[in-house]
């Protein structure tokens, strides 16, 4: 078999859709991108009691949860057990007590066919010496049982997909660390999983790098095609690609949250600063104008007041309130950052929490 | 379009079968073998003893050649008989080869792919660490057969067509302990240079590590059986054992003082902790206690 197949197989429209198809470009921004109402989906993950002791100590003590979004994030310290858990789901360690289901299927007895419907990027510098890059993506959609044409025609694709097809006959040692983790996403994809575990992924990238790998993530998860588990340390990653988090402190379950329900309620709650015409502050006064709309408020520190919108009161209506008592509203936040609020609360409270 | 921007899709054709799986492995790492001019050059010397070999029984059953090259004909027959000392010397020069093109092969499979992290990579795979290992041990298999048992048993059919059915029977014995000797080698070598590349998970340290089992424990154990005058120190050295092993299968005068028994005691212990070696070092992860 040569590697040297042509990279963009002409489209034959007897055999359906390529695997890979044409998408809009990538977007310039990294921001959060908001995902669209859709019905729950089934869980993917369930954790039931599972524990794991490694070298005599337990790294992941009797979790419990059901994940179902589209791409979870697994959060936490340092040692939590992100990649304990992802390690024991591929079967790579045992469960020393309780289980876990991939897909339905018990991790204890179904290694085999939960590993073939998965993808996994590790976060070790990993990849086989002597290898070009299409062969070495080549060679991992092979192991997970493509036949040898489809796993080069994948492989090429793969390689395009991430955006090493004009590296992909380069040697895999004479990648850069950013075009690594690029290989390593591609051989996780080739093989068109259902699942993918992707740990730390833009571990040493540049910006543009970074913003470049999470695009990828964003457009599997928004692909609907695979389901994706993200572990990383950093929040901003996970905010900007994720629809639930599950955050793991001292191999625990902290917390398990909906991040676009999080979000949803976020943009219901205002903090505002409102002032009388010469300058006084008129906080509690606007709370009670507030309160005629449906508004619950509440007055927080520095004169500030906390606002929770009710349905169909949106902050337009707050300026409109305003003005008709001759108020001014002179600064205005919706609540941001609710992840890392989320991370917090986790840290500091006790362990098997929910939100 | 550029080609970059394409999304994701799942693959839904139809897969190969599990069983067979582990053959990947070896038609990779056969073709990155294969890449080495160097290697390949070695590996066709390998094959230079079989040949002479082919000369020699040539020779032997045709006059008209041997008076050609004015050799007599009565004088070769008896300097050089065709038997069991024949394919045992032949075993001992292939095995010797084969040593080396293990020592050159092994820790290129299995080194780099733990100094890497790429056990990873495999194990997340519906590919167990069974089948890593079959993988990985099926293309020394491969490789060292084609030097050992393979050209033997060419030969020894070639000599018993020319010499007739009689001999055939008479020396029989011989294809099985071909067989079964290079088959002993091929297993004990294999594990052995696959554990110590797992050991070492540095291709060059592998290389002398094995160079250094070989000989030094060769003089080792002949050394310390002349000290201590036990056959006991005689099992240290691997090219002793598998020689005694040969001679035994071959139903020749043994050359060592170690019997045929404790040999092949050793190879099966040596091999079983050869395999625990690897099923240790061969995972995706350790744990560090």
């Amino acid at each position: 078999m040569h590697d040297s197949a042509p990279a963009v197989p002409p489209p034959d429209p007897a055999q359906g859709p390529p695997a890979l198809q044409a998408a809009p470009p990538p977007s310039p921004l990294p921001s959060p991108s908001p995902l669209p109402s859709l019905p729950p989906l089934p869980p993917i993950v369930e954790l039931d009691g599972l524990t794991v002791s490694l070298g005599g100590r337990a790294v992941l003590r009797d979790l419990r949860a059901a994940l179902g979004g589209r791409c979870i994030g697994l959060l936490g310290p340092n040692g939590a057990g992100k990649t304990t858990l992802l390690h024991t789901l591929l079967g790579f360690f045992p469960p020393s007590a309780g289980t876990a289901r991939v897909f339905g299927r018990d991790i204890r007895t179904d290694t085999a066919a939960i590993r073939a419907q998965m993808g996994y990027m590790p976060e070790s510098d990993s990849f086989i010496a002597g290898m070009s890059g299409i062969r070495f993506v080549r060679l991992m959609a092979e192991l997970s049982g493509l036949p040898a044409a489809a796993a080069l025609e994948r492989a090429h694709e793969a390689m395009f997909y991430v955006g090493l097809g004009e590296a992909r006959y380069r040697p895999v040692e004479s990648y850069s660390l950013g075009m690594k983790q690029l290989a390593k996403l591609a051989q996780a994809l080739a093989h068109g999983p259902r699942l993918l575990f992707l740990d730390e992924p833009t571990n040493g990238l540049d910006p543009p790098a970074r913003r470049r790998m999470l695009e990828l993530i964003r457009n599997v998860r928004d692909g609907g095609e695979a389901r994706v588990i993200l572990s990383s340390h950093l929040l901003r990653d996970v905010e900007e690609c994720c629809d639930e988090v599950l955050v793991l402190k001292a191999g625990r379950v902290a917390v398990y949250a909906n991040l676009e329900a999080e979000r949803r309620a976020n943009r219901r709650l205002l903090e505002l600063e409102v002032r009388a015409a010469d300058g006084a502050p008129a906080a509690a006064a606007f709370a009670e104008l507030a309160a005629t709309a449906g508004c619950d408020a509440a007055l927080g520190t520095r004169q500030r007041l906390k606002l929770v919108l009710p349905d169909g009161v949106d902050a337009r209506d707050m300026f409109r309130l305003a003005a008709g008592a001759a108020l001014q509203i002179r600064r205005l936040d919706y609540k941001r950052d609710s992840l890392e609020d989320i991370f917090l609360k986790a840290m500091e409270g006790d362990a098997d929490g929910g939100v | 379009m550029a080609v970059f921007e394409r999304t994701y899709r799942r693959f839904d054709g139809a897969l190969s079968t599990r069983r067979r799986r582990f053959l990947v492995v070896p038609r990779y790492a056969l073709t990155a073998v294969m890449q080495s001019r160097a290697f390949v050059m070695f590996y066709l010397l390998c094959f230079l003893p079989p040949f002479v070999g082919l000369v020699l029984i040539y020779l032997r059953h045709n006059v008209a050649a041997l008076q050609l090259l004015n050799l007599p004909l009565d004088r070769l027959r008896n300097t050089l008989p065709i038997g069991a000392g024949f394919f045992e010397r032949g075993l001992e020069i292939q095995g010797f080869l084969a040593f080396l093109v293990a020592v050159v092969v092994a820790p290129a499979l299995i080194a780099p792919d733990l100094r890497n992290n790429g056990l990873a990579l495999y194990l997340s795979r519906p590919f167990s660490r069974a089948e890593y290992l079959l993988g990985k041990l099926s293309v020394l298999a491969l490789l060292l057969s084609a030097i050992t048992w393979v050209p033997g048993a060419l030969l020894f059919l070639l000599q018993g067509y020319l010499e007739g059915a009689g001999w055939l029977v008479e020396q029989g014995r011989v294809l099985g302990a071909l067989f079964a000797g290079s088959w002993a080698l091929i297993l004990s070598l294999s594990l052995l240079a696959l554990a110590v590349s797992a050991w070492v998970k540095w291709k060059p340290v592998a290389r002398i590590v094995l160079l250094i089992l070989y000989f030094v424990t060769s003089g080792l154990g002949r050394l310390m059986e002349m000290a201590l005058g036990t056959w006991w120190s005689e099992l240290l050295s691997l090219r002793l054992v598998i020689e005694t092993a040969w001679t035994g299968l071959f139903g020749l005068a043994p050359r060592t003082a170690m019997p045929a028994w404790a040999a092949w005691v050793a190879l099966v212990a040596g091999s079983l902790a050869c395999l625990g070696l690897l099923a240790r070092r061969v995972r995706a992860y350790e744990v560090v206690r």
